[in-house]
């Protein structure tokens, strides 16, 4: 997803004189291309990521479209009350990109995992909050951020992540859910990289004779309330699905709504990591068994709640 | 608002005045922020009156700006980043014209025009919402970087209190500016030796500002922060795109031109009251 990302802002920047990339000294040779073709607009900002965000700040108040890039406990936690001044309180239009968000960077400890972060920035005013599934959604999400007007972020994991895409969705837009398969039983609701394991999950569940929608849900907020609207409608169970903890997440977006809005007869089940680090010394494929986010352990839960 | 006896209204004075009227100018603004504090019950009176020098110098001798087009790409950029002390801003901007000296009279109330520390695009002329310590700098270093990418020659001065200076994020700033040779770029430390709530000095480590300044690759002098004419000859612009940014360390005294509020951190919180305001005129109208 990071090198998707490169390309793509690298193409959008030669086409648009207004975007800046800032990087919080990381990405070493990701952005060679970028530094050759837009000599003047990219500037590494060193390991001071308040420094970083307000900077930012100064370049959109003067007409850019800046883009803050590190990773994504770093570029979020670390600087979230220069976010929530210099960035939603005025409005402007930077986006924040977290690269290696969730648990992609599990081996480094939880100083390095950022499963609290959509909770924390999808609290701010103004805030548009991305979590695109493959490198096809990255693509398709950040050209439509340089048509915000006010500030956006963006978590993406790191590289090698499956495509689930076949083809470039030029259509996709912010603040939009994309059904990927059709199904009666229930709908699984995938916010970012567990989109892969959702559609083993449906293929799963469908040999046992429960068919299961699959819908990408990129955007966070604003939630796509159309699309929650009719799941609800349809649906006995719906599952949100996201590498983040199950507090102020995707899920907790919609368990928000689902208060506000009551839907009669159907039941919702978030899936995420608990309300806790993780201690152990493993990689993301361990770390997401560690915390029941594999296909069989979303399988078995939801064949537990449905009793089938 | 009143003001002193025999003395110019703030607003009839121009850029470029001579120095005689630039300290008139600084009476009549300091009698403003004291009437301020006490119709409105804001605190924060003596970090205002100790960067009312400053903001004269900037104001009417360094700043390129035009009330009429205050949205020019190519103005000079201020920023009051200790925005606890925005009526000695409000009190500048509208002498300058940006707005009726009548919304003075409206600060801090509800339904007027004057945020207590200034709120994004509040009023014409301030360019940041500032209040939260240690945030100017960063957006300013954005701002002179703006500049430089698209070859304007404005330049862009950041104002902050010394206990502003306990934020990492000055310093992670300071780190930016020298690095990218933000030559463009001035910082001017209202340099009072009162924090909130202890001597600056004392509360962490600041001395010497200057040599950490210099040591962060500024520019770095030392002034009598209310010495106007040297304020104006530390603001007058250098020309470099690129080169060391320069730090202004402006030795002030907090409450300064009053003589019963200098120097004395009760004013940080302290509102004063109708007798007092009249003590105030009586010893600014005769400095």
């Amino acid at each position: 997803m990071r090198n998707a990302f490169a390309k793509a802002i690298t193409e959008l920047a030669v086409a648009d004189e207004r975007i800046v990339l800032l990087s919080g000294d990381i990405g070493n040779r990701l952005f060679d291309e970028f530094k050759e073709r837009c000599p003047d607009r990219f500037h590494n900002c060193g390991v001071a990521e308040a420094n970083m965000i307000g900077v930012a700040a100064g370049l959109a108040l003067c007409g850019f479209r800046p883009v803050c890039y590190t990773i994504a406990p770093f570029v979020t936690y670390r600087c979230i009350e220069q976010i929530r001044v210099d960035l939603c309180y005025h409005n402007l239009p930077v986006t924040i990109v977290g690269t290696g968000a969730g648990l992609a960077y599990a081996s480094l400890g939880a100083t390095h995992h950022s499963c609290e972060e959509v909770g924390m920035l999808r609290l701010l005013p103004e805030m548009t909050v991305l979590t695109p599934a493959d490198a096809v959604e990255v693509r398709a999400l950040l050209a439509d951020c340089f048509k915000l007007t006010g500030p956006a972020y963006m978590r993406i994991g790191k590289k090698g992540e499956p495509l689930v895409h076949p083809a470039p969705l030029a259509d996709l837009a912010i603040g939009q859910a994309r059904s990927l398969r059709p199904g009666t039983d229930l709908s699984l609701l995938v916010s970012g990289v567990l989109l892969p394991i959702a559609l083993q999950v449906a293929d799963t569940l469908a040999a046992c004779g429960i068919k299961a929608e699959v819908i990408s849900f990129p955007t966070v907020k604003p939630l796509d309330v159309q699309t929650l609207q009719r799941c609800f409608a349809a649906y006995p169970l719906v599952v949100t699905m996201e590498e983040h903890s199950v507090l102020g997440g995707f899920g907790s977006a919609v368990a928000e709504w689902l208060a506000d809005y009551p839907q009669p007869s159907s039941r919702l089940l978030r899936l995420g990591s608990p309300d806790q680090f993780y201690h152990e010394i493993g990689d993301q494929d361990e770390a997401r068994e560690h915390f029941g986010l594999t296909a069989p352990a979303i399988t078995q839960r939801i064949r537990t709640v449905l009793n089938r | 608002m009143n003001t002193l006896p025999n003395s110019a209204r703030p607003s009839t004075i121009p850029f470029g005045a001579p120095n005689e009227q630039l300290a008139n100018l600084a009476a009549q603004l300091r009698y403003q922020v004291v009437q301020m504090s006490h119709r409105s019950g804001a605190p924060h009176l003596g970090s205002s009156l100790s960067c009312i020098d400053i903001m004269v110098a900037a104001y009417w001798s360094a700043l390129r700006i035009d009330p009429a087009e205050s949205g020019h790409p190519g103005r000079d950029r201020f920023i009051l980043s200790k925005g606890h002390a925005a009526p000695a801003l409000y009190t500048a901007l509208a002498a300058r014209g940006f707005f009726p000296e009548a919304w003075l009279d409206t600060f801090a109330t509800h339904g007027g025009h004057l945020a207590e520390q200034p709120a994004p695009h509040v009023v014409p002329g301030v360019e940041l919402a500032t209040g939260s310590l240690g945030h100017g700098l960063p957006v300013g270093c954005g701002l002179a970087l703006a500049g430089r990418i698209q070859n304007l020659d404005y330049r862009t001065l950041i104002v902050l209190s010394d206990g502003e200076c306990n934020e990492g994020s000055v310093w992670e700033a300071a780190l930016f500016a020298s690095a990218k040779q933000l030559g463009r770029l001035t910082v001017v430390i209202d340099y009072n030796k009162w924090q909130a709530t202890g001597r600056s000095d004392e509360v962490l480590g600041l001395a010497s500002l200057r040599d950490k300044w210099s040591a962060f690759g500024w520019d770095a002098i030392e002034l009598d922060g209310h010495n106007i004419p040297a304020l104006a000859a530390a603001l007058a612009p250098r020309g470099e795109a690129t080169g060391r940014p320069r730090a202004i360390i402006a030795h002030t005294i907090k409450g300064k031109g009053v003589p019963f509020m200098e120097d004395d951190n009760n004013w940080h919180y302290r509102i004063p009251t109708l007798e007092e305001v009249t003590q105030a005129a009586q010893h600014l109208q005769t400095p």
